[in-house]
């Protein structure tokens, strides 16, 4: 860890999302037919892998911690780290594809209820965009891992 | 062969006549001209049913062309644990679901009143009002319409098989060698197609009937708005002192059934296994979802709510260093 990743606020934040996303991810992959073809759910202890209904619970719960932990960080930023930091390129890079995996699965989830019937093409598209969206957040958030691109930085007037 | 081809024939022949002798007396919903919001429910008398086989005939030949032709031989699959699923030599099996036989007669040998009698029960997808097939494919291939009819798409479809073991019933069936994983990575994903009942969406799109309630010859199935299927099923429940099925299972479906004995009792008495479905009480497979949803309207709130208070802290903490600092 660099001088200036170590004064960047909200590690914390930071650090549950990476844990939450690498959760959401795994229960999101296992909502296609795969991990028990290819051996996953075979893994001591990972047999809960193959079943959809609990990966399907699984993800919808990390759903809701993912939401309460991005009402926390976008009021946190907009109340009192907007002062001091501003999103980076590659922040506001994140924060749009994020809305996006995050909007798509709302949209999902409000499909998934009783009495509520979307367009199939809409529902289609949704789908493949909420799965197309992850894997795009995760290259980007490997592409600026590895150009150490953060979200945010200090705004000139309080640097030095 | 010759046989079967001429007894076919000959059923379709007959279908077809009687079917034009009767369409025009039978009494199409309102609702089923055209589109409409509101969800189409199939009421099944089983008192009425004589398990002759007519709508599985009529069910056969009208969605023969919807039915799978298979590419041989199949992609060789990977890892090797992945079984292909290959009806398409068996495409006379009646006697199951199939991808070739979207309906089937199940018999129950059950005690009528002290009478000894075989019940028949034209058994197919349920067509659930928020059905796990649809909700959790994860491609949108299995899809349910504003008409209450749940249909999976051949041409989206990679028989991942997922909705099979969602669905309570376990109706949904493969068919390999067939569909879109052929043009992604035979080898390595995707298996063919999943086949089920679609309540003959095309027909229905039309203003026309389903084809295994049209071609009936005892009126066994109705068709028409979910309220006042359920209101008739309740209605000839009572007046037979019989029980209803379907109207509560998974949340609630699309097809009601009636029998003059419990389903406990029926379920005990059909033959169960792949393809032939069970009769037990269904719990709803979607209610986690549906109260996880609402947890969900929480969470941001709940966020918002802890950045919002920490913030206030903060300020306060502030305000009293700098009014100490006045002070001072």
């Amino acid at each position: 860890m660099n001088a200036r990743e170590a004064v960047l606020p909200g590690r914390w934040i930071r650090g549950s999302f990476g844990i939450l996303f690498a959760g959401m991810a795994f229960t999101g992959l296992g909502q296609m037919p795969i991990f028990k073809r290819y051996y996953i759910a075979d893994i001591p202890g990972l047999g809960w892998s193959a079943d959809f209904f609990f990966t399907h619970t699984l993800h919808y719960l990390g759903a809701g911690l993912v939401l309460a932990l991005f009402g926390y960080a976008v009021a946190d930023y907009l109340l009192s780290v907007r002062r001091r930091y501003a999103l980076t390129g590659a922040g506001w890079t994140r924060v749009l594809i994020l809305a996006g995996i995050v909007g798509t699965g709302a949209v999902r989830v409000l499909k998934n209820l009783p009495d509520v019937t979307f367009s199939p093409g809409f529902t289609m598209f949704v789908d493949i965009a909420h799965l197309g969206l992850m894997m795009l957040f995760l290259g980007a958030a490997l592409l600026f891992a590895v150009t150490k691109r953060h979200w945010v930085r200090k705004r000139p007037s309080t640097e030095g | 062969m010759p046989r079967d081809i001429s007894r076919r024939h000959f059923l379709k022949a007959g279908i077809a006549a009687a079917g034009a002798l009767t369409a025009s007396r039978l009494p199409l919903p309102a609702a089923v001209r055209g589109a409409s919001s509101k969800e189409l429910a199939t009421l099944i008398d089983i008192r009425k049913c004589i398990g002759c086989g007519a709508c599985v005939e009529a069910c056969s030949w009208t969605n023969e062309a919807k039915f799978p032709e298979p590419k041989k031989p199949f992609p060789k699959m990977y890892p090797s644990r992945v079984k292909v699923s290959d009806w398409s030599e068996r495409r006379h099996v009646t006697d199951r679901l199939t991808p070739y036989n979207w309906l089937f007669i199940q018999e129950a040998r059950v005690t009528v009143n002290g009478e000894e009698k075989t019940l028949t029960i034209p058994r197919r997808c349920m067509h659930c009002q928020n059905p796990p097939c649809a909700d959790l494919c994860p491609w949108g291939a299995a899809r349910k319409l504003e008409n209450g009819i749940t249909r999976i798409h051949p041409d989206i479809c990679l028989g991942g098989s997922k909705c099979k073991k969602v669905c309570p019933w376990h109706i949904p069936q493969r068919q390999t060698g067939t569909g879109l994983y052929l043009d992604l990575l035979p080898s390595f994903a995707g298996n063919g197609v999943m086949y089920k009942c679609d309540r003959c969406f095309d027909r229905v799109a039309q203003g026309e009937l389903p084809a295994c309630i049209e071609f009936c010859p005892e009126q066994v199935q109705k068709i028409g708005p979910r309220d006042a299927i359920i209101q008739e099923a309740h209605a000839v429940a009572g007046e037979i002192g019989g029980f209803v099925y379907g109207e509560h299972e998974n949340g609630g479906t699309n097809t009601i059934y009636v029998s003059p004995v419990p389903f406990e009792e029926l379920n005990r008495a059909v033959q169960k296994g792949p393809g032939r479905p069970h009769l037990r009480p269904v719990e709803d497979a979607m209610a986690h979802a549906d109260n996880l949803a609402k947890a969900m309207v929480i969470a941001p709130v709940a966020g918002i709510g802890a950045a919002a208070a920490r913030f206030l802290r903060a300020s306060g903490r502030d305000a009293g260093k700098e009014g100490k600092e006045d002070g001072s």
